[in-house]
């Protein structure tokens, strides 16, 4: 219970730090930054339950960022549905795809996973494509995304929209760490570590594993709102594969091991990008060059291994500790 | 949705034709990628994430090759080779060094590798697509055929995939070389303690898989045009006729390119919007009622 207080406290602070930003009248450019951050966050931390927390890799996360987008999207174009409105129906779209893509993928193994994963994502990105008269085509939901009023808040407004968006984040982030610290939370790094123990402890494994997925997607989509709030348009590029494979590679630049890792994998990685673009515009190249190194180099993310070594060290200590006592309490023997 | 002009089309023999061969040179292309797909997964259980780059270099070297040769030929099995090579340095350099590792891992090398090649063929090549047009060799009337009409390239395509295909299945059932590939899909280690070099075969293999690659992108160009990125959708469905046909098999490999690319031409006169949904429901269908695809074997 102590945890849990303390998991509050912490994400109060979050939320309060996120807030003290336009307080302190920083400019558009860091605010705008935060923001990104913050829907791509969303989706790499989502992505790291499957990954890091139940070992499900998987390569087709960014349909379910591009599905809560869009559902957003198209709901508040279509003018019938507030804000609250639209954002529940958007979650509920992105629910039930994830259920039907869960289903059939949760039962496959972990190469399959991923490749099937994938595939759906690139059947979801050609819809997008090809259903010119909805989504708008290539040219992704133009036209913006209007924001009428609700409850007195008005999401037309910058700062308005920064608090709502700095809320909902908070919010996402408090629910991931509540799974993570549940029984359902370690059931799942149970089935991450040997899923055959978990069934013969009579564990639904592939209920299971839906089930994370289906949180997962929806936490995924409500980073996918945030984004569309924020530009004013949903775009095909939500759902290509690259952001699946930068949300991957952003769990490994901040590692899977630490509950805030994938996010401060979003920070460098959008850190990395911008300064890559303003001297190159070969980024990808760049990327591609630096997740070889990092992979082939270290084997693991760079959080991962400094955590380790702090791990280490902390049980070297110990252990001297220990083996100090050991030898005190042995001359006090004799 | 227009099923009537489907069952127009079914009426007439010129038709059934010309959809019957468009179907069978994407299903062929599809086949050759797939099948590199399947070997490389059978042997080495990994799957390479970047083989429709391959595809994609593939295509691009044929294209220099041409402008530098001028002879179709010479172009298509120089690329060939040397994708084939660059599948072998892909494998030592890279791949080889995340074989224990996770999923996660090969995904990421296989991922960096798809940026660094897009980025680079951008740099070499240019953004712009690119086009080679149809080779002088083949520049011949189409052939008619019960009332239909068949390019002689298409012809060929068929016919040199079909027999790279037998060729790649008759090395692996037929020959010592194929008795120890598979003998080390089946148990590395074994082989490896009888005093065999696995390690070669890896390499090997891979580059077999690459090569069968980067013929398909040399088949590719002259029907195709030619942009960065164009490796991916065919991956995908590569990945498909994988899951169709059972992970591992050269055979399954060719039955499902088929089924996929009929689907494909016959679906594009009769549901032009839905073909990748019926694809997709076909590979779902498979993954319920048999998971381990039409000809696999049951996964360990």
């Amino acid at each position: 219970m102590v945890g849990r207080w303390r998991d509050l406290g912490l994400a109060v602070l979050g939320l309060m730090l996120l807030l003290l930003v336009p307080v302190f009248g920083a400019p558009p450019a860091i605010r705008d930054f935060i923001m990104f951050g913050m829907a791509y966050g969303l989706l790499a931390m989502s992505l790291n339950l499957l990954i890091g927390y139940t070992g499900l890799v998987s390569f087709g996360h960014a349909m379910f960022f591009a599905a809560g987008a869009y559902a957003f999207g198209l709901a508040m174009q279509s003018g019938k549905f507030s804000i609250p409105g639209a954002f529940v129906l958007a979650i509920a779209f992105t629910a039930t795809m994830a259920l039907i893509v869960g289903a059939i993928c949760v039962r496959l193994n972990e190469i399959y996973f991923a490749f099937l994963t994938l595939a759906f994502q690139m059947l979801f990105y050609n819809i997008i494509l090809g259903w010119v008269s909805f989504t708008g085509g290539d040219q992704g939901l133009m036209g913006g995304i209007p924001r009428p009023k609700f409850l007195g808040i008005d999401l037309a407004d910058r700062t308005q929209l920064y608090i709502f968006c700095s809320i909902a984040f908070i919010v996402c982030i408090a629910i991931l760490r509540q799974i993570v610290t549940s029984p359902f939370g370690y059931t799942l790094r149970m089935i991450r570590d040997n899923q055959e123990r978990a069934a013969f402890l009579g564990i639904n494994v592939p209920l299971v594993k839906l089930a994370c997925f289906v949180i997962s997607a929806c936490i995924a989509g409500v980073g996918g709102i945030l984004l569309t709030l924020f530009v004013s348009g949903a775009y095909p590029n939500f759902g290509f594969w690259t952001t699946s494979g930068e949300a991957i590679f952003m769990i490994l630049l901040g590692g899977s091991n630490v509950f805030l890792g994938p996010l401060v994998g979003t920070v460098i990685l959008r850190l990395l990008n911008d300064i890559t673009v303003s001297y190159t515009s070969h980024t990808e190249l760049v990327l591609g060059i630096v997740i070889l190194v990092l992979v082939l180099g270290l084997r693991k993310g760079p959080l991962d291994l400094l955590a380790e070594r702090w791990e280490n060290r902390r049980q070297a200590a110990a252990q001297a500790v220990r083996d100090a006592a050991d030898k005190d309490a042995g001359k006090g023997g004799t | 949705m227009d099923l009537d002009a489907l069952l127009r089309c079914v009426g007439t023999t010129s038709c059934v034709v010309t959809q019957l061969t468009s179907g069978m040179i994407i299903g062929m292309l599809l086949f050759l990628i797939a099948s590199g797909v399947t070997l490389i997964f059978g042997v080495l259980n990994v799957i390479n994430f970047a083989h429709g780059s391959l595809y994609m270099i593939g295509a691009y070297a044929a294209w220099t090759f041409y402008q530098l040769t001028g002879s179709y030929f010479v172009s298509a099995l120089g690329a060939a080779v040397a994708v084939g090579v660059l599948g072998i340095l892909f494998e030592r350099v890279l791949m080889s060094k995340v074989y224990g590792s996770n999923v996660l891992m090969q995904l990421l090398v296989c991922y960096a590798v798809v940026l660094i090649s897009d980025d680079l063929i951008k740099i070499i090549w240019g953004p712009v697509p690119l086009s080679m047009g149809m080779p002088p060799e083949f520049r011949l009337p189409p052939i008619r055929f019960m009332g239909g009409v068949i390019p002689p390239f298409y012809l060929f395509m068929i016919l040199a995939a079909m027999a790279i295909g037998l060729l790649l299945w008759l090395v692996i059932v037929r020959t010592r070389f194929g008795s120890i590939v598979r003998a080390a899909a089946i148990n590395g280690p074994m082989v490896s303690a009888l005093g065999i070099r696995v390690n070669l075969y890896y390499a090997a293999v891979f580059g077999i898989g690459s090569a069968l690659a980067g013929a398909a992108g040399a088949l590719a160009a002259p029907v195709r045009s030619l942009t960065p990125g164009m490796g991916f959708s065919i991956l995908i469905e590569s990945f498909i006729v994988t899951v169709i046909g059972g992970m591992g098999s050269i055979v399954g490999a060719f039955v499902a390119s088929i089924i996929i690319g009929l689907t494909r031409s016959f679906g594009s006169i009769g549901f032009p919007l839905f073909v990748d949904g019926v694809m997709f429901l076909i590979m779902a269908l498979v993954l319920i009622f048999k998971p381990s695809g039409l000809f696999g074997r049951p996964h360990r």
